[in-house]
């Protein structure tokens, strides 16, 4: 995976409600699998069956509280990702999701209140550098705390895996 | 400055001396565990990398669990994939169908854990295995694949709450009552990326089937790990089923907490959690009898000996109501075993019960229960969420067993304190000797 561009640009899809949990963004019904592309059609199906038909790829998912709750299922990140989503947005996120997340390479940022200022179908301007989400259509911005270094290097690395083999070389193989 | 029991676990485990809430560790693993749904997706992982072995064996258990026996054709494939991973990595400790067991129930109870591990699996519910005074919790695939290959994760060292719960537990009160309790006053967040750490002297009334109760739910509350001290009780648990030695870490007096606790379990009653949130708790009393399609007593929450034992002396003697019905799921094979020796069937199945073999089941909507639209469902397992057992219309409310088994028997919410007659704890007493400890009291 590439270096982390510093600015990334997408619409914006808003769920607003807390505890948006795995079981809706992956239903259990669908973990007979784990192949990205089919998982992908089953993004969000259990709080919007027709987020699959309008997300593209690029685009944002914003949330309020603890987004991702429940089970561990790293399936939830792969169905987003799978549907094209570039980052989840939150006021916060659970420990596991979070986890996963940038465990995979996949950004997830925390941005306590941009729920309440962003529409869906709203443009958006991330720069992970300084920290600022910018809504295009509104023409609203605001910032949130850039990721850990630890986080960032994660990401950067396309993931724990790659980032290990990095760091020691080489696993044992 | 004194440290907590998980930081004394974390550190011990990553070569330091000391460590803090915050920093980020590299720690070393004693156990993973793994099952069907979230392992081949490592395995794969690995697989593209060209990683092919597994740094430990030995460190590894496997059961199928979640599908159990397969489901279907796809579910199939993957118990096939776990199967063959374990044959060619030459991993000792599976449990095949018809051994086998929910994963977080088989560990504890076939001996493979030992107080003071570091334990983790690609399943949140890895924090139950902490009462047995273990740093123990749940990651997604890309963890288990990072872990499997090296044997280390890193992690974030936790802030611990402190749960203090004070005094015996009243007629009727289980330790799920506790953990939906202690929930419904801190939220599904509460304790988010936090190690909820329980001591007090309810602890001595708990037996180990018990506590695991309450440290599964630890998820609920978003909490990474929930732990308990290991005292007697924990001690002869162990030493019953394994010999292994094993190092034991208290928590420091002096010891900080990012919040404490104390909890008058005393003065608790039954507890209902409404849907769709395991944190809408609320005493029975304020619960309207909601009429109630399927009662689940199983998983890993509620799947074990003492559940059953509780949920049989319940329903002894009782028909299911008409127009529900009931399903009775043992955690693992040997409660199986245990349940059908003690006559515990005998008594579910005059009751009209459907008894299945362990497995998650209708747990997580999978299969053996799933629910319809608009039905509703009393439960024993740990999610009430939004389409958790299956249609996302269903309507799922959480209890103890004895209050899904009185629930059984009226077909609308009831508070099993109607039904728990003293000579309920007949049966109690007899499972209690036939088990050797009886340093314990019941909670009835
Ligand atoms: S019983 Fe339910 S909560 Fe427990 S591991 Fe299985 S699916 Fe997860």
């Amino acid at each position: 995976m590439p270096e982390l561009p510093t600015k990334l640009k997408g619409y914006a899809h808003v769920y607003e409600r807390a505890h948006i949990n795995t079981d809706e963004i992956i239903p259990a019904r669908y973990l007979n699998v784990h192949e990205e592309a089919e998982l992908a059609k089953h993004a969000m199906e259990d709080i919007d069956v027709d987020f699959v038909k309008r997300v593209q790829p690029g685009d944002f998912v914003i949330a309020g509280d603890d987004f991702g709750c429940g089970s561990s299922r790293e399936h939830a990140v792969w169905a987003l990702r799978g549907a094209g989503v570039r980052a989840v947005i939150a006021n916060s996120f659970a420990r596991i999701f979070f986890r996963n997340a940038i465990n995979n390479g996949f950004l997830v940022i925390e941005c306590p209140g941009a729920v309440q200022s962003i529409n869906t179908g709203d443009e958006l301007e991330i720069d992970l550098a300084a920290g600022r989400l910018r809504n295009l259509t509104k023409g609203t911005e605001s910032s949130f705390v850039p990721l850990s270094d630890f986080a960032r290097e994660l990401i950067t690395a396309g993931g724990l895996l790659p980032y290990i083999q990095k760091a020691h070389g080489a696993v044992e193989s | 400055m004194g440290m907590t029991i998980t930081e004394k676990i974390l550190a011990a485990h990553s070569k330091r001396e000391c460590v803090v809430p915050g920093e980020i560790v590299n720690a070393k693993l004693d156990l993973i565990v793994c099952h069907e749904v979230t392992t081949p997706p490592a395995v794969q992982m690995l697989r593209k990398l060209g990683i092919n072995k597994v740094f430990d064996p030995s460190k590894i258990l496997v059961t199928p669990d979640h599908f159990v026996p397969n489901k279907d054709i796809k579910s199939a494939e993957l118990a096939k994939q776990l199967r063959q991973w374990r044959e060619e990595q030459g991993i000792t400790r599976y449990y095949e169908v018809g051994n086998h067991g929910i994963c977080h129930a088989i560990a504890p109870e076939q001996g493979h854990v030992l107080p003071g591990m570091t334990i983790i699996c690609g399943d949140s519910h890895t924090t139950t295995m902490g009462a047995l005074g273990t740093f123990a919790t749940g990651v997604g695939s890309t963890d288990l694949a990072a872990a499997l290959a090296t044997g280390e994760l890193w992690f974030k060292v936790p802030e611990s709450i402190l749960f203090e719960l004070n005094g015996p537990l009243p007629h009727g009160v289980y330790s799920k009552d506790i953990i939906l309790y202690i929930i419904s006053k801190i939220g599904v967040d509460g304790a988010r990326y936090k190690a909820m750490e329980y001591r007090g002297s309810s602890l001595r009334y708990l037996t180990m089937e018990a506590r695991f109760t309450i440290t599964n739910m630890a998820i609920e509350a978003g909490g990474k790990s929930g732990i308990m001290p290991v005292d007697e009780i924990a001690m002869n648990y162990v030493h019953a089923r394994t010999s292994e030695p094993y190092e034991l870490y208290y928590s420091d007096d002096d010891a900080e907490y990012a919040e404490r606790f104390t909890i008058d379990v005393s003065s608790l009653e039954p507890m209902v959690a409404l849907p769709s949130l395991p944190s809408n708790g609320r005493f029975i009393g304020e619960v309207p009898r909601v009429k109630i399609d399927q009662v689940y007593i199983g998983s890993c929450t509620n799947g074990r000996i003492e559940d059953l034992r509780i949920a049989a002396s319940v329903m002894k003697g009782h028909k299911v109501a008409k127009g529900t019905r009931a399903i009775v799921v043992p955690a693992t094979t040997e409660v199986w075993k245990t349940a059908m020796r003690e006559g515990l069937f005998d008594i579910f199945s005059e009751a009209g019960c459907v008894i299945s073999t362990a497995t998650c089941g209708a747990c997580l909507g999978g299969y053996m229960g799933v629910l319809g639209a608009e039905e509703t469902c009393l439960s024993t397992t740990n999610r009430n969420f939004v389409g958790r057992m299956g249609d996302p219309r269903a309507k799922v409310y959480l209890a103890s067993p004895a209050t899904a088994a009185a629930t059984a028997i009226t077909g609308t919410i009831t508070d099993p304190r109607e039904f728990l007659k003293p000579e309920s704890q007949h049966l109690l007493a007899a499972a209690e000797s036939a088990y050797g400890q009886d340093d314990y009291l019941w909670g009835v």
